[in-house]
């Protein structure tokens, strides 16, 4: 089994899927969330667990009857609660909303019983509230508060930012503020990403090919990269380590790496990808570990020690130094860590469209394209032990 | 007489005998003579008869004996003859002398009488003589005396009319005279100044010496004279024991003032070319100075020339050299004569002064050349134009020729290698000046094509579909002919440029056999500054081609990309070696430090290119790309009404293919396609078929430019860009019944004239299906349309 332990786990849904997110409260077990498209038949969500000592997967099913998910989101204080949003067609129109669910609190037991009959029988998630967004438009992405207590989330929805407060246990959503995006044409967020730093209250958002800083105080514009990218902007993330630092992708192929207080020129900029990459993300824990998944049926995971906030790999404790000589010899045998490719994972035959870390482990992560194949993947061996040494 | 007594021993012997007898009686004994003792040797002086008996007796026979005897009587009877016969003469002898003494005796008497007389006499005369010095003793030191006065008398006169006479002198302006004959009082004054009249003639003379001197000085200062009048000025201020230190001083410091007048005009005129350039003036200078100019110099009013309206750089040099440095040169060497190799007598050789003088002037020549060289530097700093090096490069070469001289003049100075460190500087410079002209020119002719490309942007379409139209063709230049003028523009330039670099190497250039003209100026400097770095600048704007164009929404006009890709190929493939071959053909460059080798070169350009025709691929993807995105964006799918027509994005998207198709045709040759079943565009989609199917995207990226199905890969690249990004947008779209069928409408349309473009029409066939199949899985109610129905609706145009 050990053997095995760097070969990827791959799980296959029988829809296609988009959206896909670590479970955010749950920090012991490695658990995915998955929402599936279908316009035909009635929507899931896969709740995958992976077993680490068994390399094994568990899935429960829960249903999602509202609409096709393009975006889920798990709250980061209470682990049964998430967001989707879905798309609802009516009168010929298709408009995507946004709603709070709770998980039925019984999934657990019964998908470990028989998970073959969880989707003959799949139990319905618990509707909480509506984020309404009728007068707003369809909705892109819903953020949760980072390291909040789960009361605040943000809609993005056509050109406006609405921050909610979640009431009465999440069942009533309140509009406490809201921006709106001015200008030429038809403005639309496509991505969005709450910033852990500065008391959670700045917002990045992008739109077109322009990336954009909120103060959510004033509700206010702080600062926006015209032309980050040659195309869209796809994701977004910051690095959890350093306050300014900020990654994006977009439809240029490109990954850029941003010190938004020098807006004019990216700190960095990676064009490992053949076609659009739709998804970033850091590292919870080591922000040099960057992961990207694209349209060229890619995932690539990178090593961007140069703009890390370990630039000269990880402190050694005088607590290791005692217990490891031969290590600490090691140690510095070692040259400095280059900025690298560490992997390009090619077991997806779609597009990737999302890829996410476990918020469990960190040297896990799990992709998921299209075709609705989720892929469980570590850090390699070598690499982790060279960062944690 | 014992000699008679004694007998004769042989006749033959007999007179040696006689004379030894002779001496022996008088006492003259013979040494060395052994005298035989034996008693019976008859001649012997111890004869002893009684023996020589006995022994006779003894040992003869009566016969002998006999005949002994009469032998004996006969000896003994000659011997008595001899005898008488010499004392018969020797009597005469005696006689004669005794007569001689006698008469001696005489005359001896005679004589001391005489002697007598004479003694007496010269008494006398010492009696008279001293009592004659004894009278005119006092007489004599009275004479001595008045000499004495009269000699003190004649100094005293000299210097109580000394004064007038340096008046005198002063007026005549005789001044070696005066010098000298104060010189000479000079001395006495001082001794005896204590005495009043004398410090007051003293004090006179100062006066006027002072005034000689101030005279001297004046005429030294003013230096109008000729150089031997200063040579003898200064002389004289020397000993009047003005300090020498001083005095070069003084002579430098007035040298100075002149070389500053003619730095002062060089300045001036610098100032002023630098007011008629930016004036763009007309004001042509007249030179006065200089008239020696060479006749090729005609050539300086050239008007192909740099705009520089005042001067040109040749005339500075020459005003310079002509005006400055001659005189420069005339100073040292007035001043050598003066100070340095001027014999030094007496207590002035005392003074060291030509080790003082020497470091003054090394100090004066040293600061005054900087002075001049920070003005010719000026000078060639703002010789910007490029247009005729041949002018600099004489001007450089007479200035550093020049310099020369002072090297002659003076040894040890460090001015002409400063000199010649300011020809490498400025050739330095020049080569940058070249490469940045070089890069303004081909940034230039890159606006030129580029406005060309922007100009001719309909005949290329149209050229495409009329198959090339000859009219259109002549009235604007096609892309080959717009890749041979730029490829020969730049060449031809680049090779003008070569030459005029090359004229710093000429052999009749001073400068060009400077070890730095001979290695480094060819090797590093124009092999790698110039031709090197060129090469390598065109390879890398055209990198940034590919970078600043991706950011900022594609400025650079797709042809250009194109353009420039197949001339960095062609680079690669020739030109970058016929340009270093020729280069070291021409500067016999022998390279002592590594240098770029050609294949480093090739290397870059062919990577230029790959990148260029990359982003080529990637630039015209895009724009395909966008057409399609926005078309799938802005539409409601959900709504539609029934399709009629293919959009009108998608034959958009066949006509720019097939215009990016003549494009890159123009440049690259078509490669082979794949041969077509005969029926590929009239293929069917399954809608659901393909939903399963396994569609790799693969990165496109052309990797060779030897395989011959280039074109077609930057085609099908182009092609697969477009597709895919259709298929992601449609991916993000909900269908209507009637959305659907629309999009296999313009499937089925791309398919009927895509295939051709492609290297393997399967690649189509797989994306086309997957957007189908992707249609119909978000499709709300999917009822695909009939297969004969899209073919009519396509074939409708």
């Amino acid at each position: 089994m050990k053997m095995d332990d760097d070969a990827p786990v791959i799980y296959g849904l029988e829809f296609q899927a988009r959206a896909l997110t670590a479970q955010t409260a749950e920090t012991d077990a490695i658990r995915f969330l998955v929402g599936t498209q279908s316009l035909k038949f009635d929507n899931q969500i896969h709740i995958i667990d992976f077993d680490d000592e068994n390399n094994m997967i568990n899935k429960s099913v829960l249903l999602h009857d509202a609409g096709e998910i393009w975006h889920i989101s798990g709250s980061p204080a209470d682990k049964a609660v998430l967001t989707t949003c879905y798309s609802k067609t009516s009168e010929n129109r298709v408009l995507t909303c946004a709603a709070v669910w709770r998980m039925p609190p019984e999934w657990e037991s019964g998908s470990h019983e028989s998970p073959d009959d969880s989707s003959n029988n799949p139990q319905t998630l618990e509707l909480l509230c509506h984020l309404d967004n009728t007068a707003h438009g369809s909705v892109a992405c819903v953020l949760w508060e980072p390291l909040g207590d789960g009361k605040r989330v943000i809609s993005l929805a056509e050109n406006h930012v609405l921050l909610w407060d979640l009431q009465e246990s999440s069942t009533k959503a309140t509009i406490s503020s809201t921006a709106t995006l001015e200008g030429k044409g038809q403005l639309k967020f496509t991505a969005g990403k709450w910033s852990p730093h500065h008391n959670s209250t700045q917002l990045v958002t992008a739109n077109d090919t322009a990336i954009r800083g909120w103060d959510l105080r004033s509700m206010s514009q702080i600062y926006c990269i015209e032309n980050a990218h040659g195309q869209l902007v796809r994701d977004l993330d910051f690095n959890p380590n350093k306050q300014y630092y900020l990654a994006s992708c977009g439809d240029d192929c490109k990954v850029k790496f941003w010190d938004v207080r020098h807006i004019n020129e990216p700190v960095k900029c990676l064009e490992e990808h053949s076609h659009w990459v739709w998804s970033v993300r850091y590292n919870h824990s080591h922000d040099q570990l960057l992961l990207t998944g694209s349209s060229d049926s890619r995932v690539i995971l990178s090593n961007m020690v140069s703009i890390s906030s370990e630039p000269f790999g990880h402190l050694v404790d005088d607590d290791d130094l005692s217990d490891n000589e031969e290590n600490q010899q090691e140690d510095k045998g070692k040259e400095p860590l280059q900025d690298s490719i560490i992997a390009t994972y090619e077991e997806h035959e779609d597009s990737v469209y999302a890829v996410e870390w476990s918020a469990a482990d960190p040297w896990l992560f799990a992709s998921l394209s299209y075709d609705g194949r989720l892929v469980i993947n570590r850090v390699p061996r070598a690499l982790k032990y060279r960062i944690l040494l | 007489m014992s000699s008679a007594t004694t007998p004769p021993d042989s006749d033959p012997t007999g007179r040696r005998q006689v004379h030894s007898m002779l001496k022996l009686y008088y006492g003259m004994n013979e040494e060395g003579k052994v005298e035989s003792l034996d008693p019976c040797d008859i001649n012997g002086p111890h004869f002893d008869p009684e023996v020589y008996l006995n022994k006779l007796r003894k040992e003869c026979s009566l016969g002998e004996l006999m005949d002994h005897e009469s032998c004996t009587v006969k000896q003994i009877r000659s011997l008595d003859s001899d005898m008488q016969t010499l004392v018969y003469e020797n009597y005469n002898k005696f006689i004669s002398a005794t007569d001689t003494i006698r008469k001696m005796k005489n005359d001896f008497k005679k004589m001391e009488d005489e002697m007598d007389c004479l003694s007496a006499n010269m008494a006398a005369i010492t009696e008279f003589s001293a009592h004659i010095s004894g009278t005119l003793q006092d007489q004599h030191a009275q004479i001595t005396k008045l000499s004495g006065v009269h000699t003190l008398l004649r100094k005293l006169q000299f210097l109580f009319e000394l004064p007038a006479r340096l008046n005198k002198c002063l007026e005549l302006q005789a001044y070696a005279q005066a010098v000298s004959a104060h010189r000479r009082a000079r001395c006495v004054l001082q001794q005896y100044s204590h005495m009043p009249s004398f410090r007051g003639i003293q004090d006179d003379c100062h006066v006027i010496m002072e005034q000689l001197a101030q005279q001297l000085r004046q005429k030294f200062r003013d230096g109008g004279s000729s150089a031997k009048d200063l040579s003898e000025c200064v002389e004289l201020l020397l000993q009047l024991d003005e300090p020498a230190e001083e005095l070069c001083d003084k002579f430098l410091s007035h040298a100075q003032s002149r070389l500053e007048a003619d730095l002062q005009g060089l300045e001036a005129e610098l100032i002023d070319s630098l007011v008629t350039d930016t004036g763009g003036g007309l004001v042509q200078k007249t030179n006065p100075g200089s008239n020696p100019v060479s006749p090729s110099s005609s050539s300086t009013t050239n008007p192909f020339l740099s705009p520089t309206a005042g001067t040109d750089i040749l005339e500075f040099i020459d005003r310079g050299c002509n005006e400055f440095v001659s005189n420069l040169c005339l100073v040292i060497a007035s001043y050598q004569e003066l100070f340095i190799n001027h014999p030094q007598e007496g207590e002035l050789a005392s003074k060291k002064i030509p080790e003082m003088a020497n470091g003054k002037l090394h100090v004066f020549v040293d600061t005054l050349a900087a002075r001049y060289f920070s003005l010719v530097e000026r000078r060639i700093q703002e010789e910007k134009g490029v247009g005729d090096n041949s002018l600099l490069v004489r001007a450089l070469d007479r200035f550093h020729r020049r310099l020369q001289a002072i090297s002659k003049l003076l040894p040890g100075s460090a001015v002409p290698s400063q000199g010649t460190e300011i020809v490498v500087r400025a050739a330095r410079e020049r080569i940058k000046q070249y490469l940045s002209a070089l890069q303004t020119f081909y940034h230039d002719s890159l606006t030129d094509v580029r406005q060309a490309l922007a100009a001719p942007r309909l005949s290329v379409g149209g050229a495409s579909a009329s198959g090339g139209g000859a009219t259109s063709k002549d009235a604007t230049p096609s892309l080959p002919e717009l890749l041979t003028s730029l490829s020969n523009f730049i060449l031809n330039q680049l090779k003008s440029v070569l030459a005029s670099v090359h004229l710093f190497t000429a052999k009749d250039i001073t400068f060009s056999n400077k070890p730095y003209f001979k290695g480094e100026f060819c090797s590093q400097g124009v092999r790698e500054g110039l031709v090197v770095s060129f090469i390598k600048f065109i390879c890398q704007s055209s990198r940034q081609y590919c970078e600043s164009a991706g950011d900022r929404g594609g400025s650079t006009p797709p042809a250009l990309l194109l353009l420039l890709s197949r001339l960095c190929l062609d680079y690669e493939t020739s030109t970058i070696s016929y340009i270093l071959t020729l280069t070291d053909e021409q500067f016999l460059v022998q390279h002592h430090t590594p240098v770029t080798p050609v294949t480093a070169l090739c290397a870059e350009a062919r990577e230029a290119a790959q990148k260029l025709l990359n982003h080529y691929v990637k630039v015209q993807g895009l724009i395909i790309s966008q057409m399609l995105r926005k078309s799938v964006e802005t539409r409601d799918w959900v709504n539609t009404i029934e399709p009629r027509n293919v959009r009108a994005v998608m034959k958009r998207v066949v006509e720019d293919t097939t215009s990016i198709d003549v494009q890159v045709g123009l440049l690259y040759e078509e490669g082979v396609r794949k041969a077509h079943s005969s029926d590929s565009s009239k293929r069917t989609f399954s809608v659901y078929s393909s939903s399963r199917q396994q569609i790799r995207y693969a990165p496109i990226l052309i990797h060779t430019f030897t395989c011959a199905a280039l074109l077609v890969s930057v085609l099908t690249g182009i092609i697969k860009i477009s597709l895919k990004t259709f298929l992601e947008c449609v991916r993000l779209r909900t269908f209507g019944r009637y959305g659907l069928q629309q999009i296999q409408v313009d499937c089925h349309y791309l398919q009927m004239y895509l295939w051709r473009f492609v290297s393997d029409e399967n690649l189509v066939h797989f994306l086309l299906d997957e957007i189908v199949g992707s249609a119909a899985h978000r499709c709300l109610d999917p009822s695909p349309m009939e297969q004969s129905v899209i073919e009519v609706i396509c074939e409708r145009g």
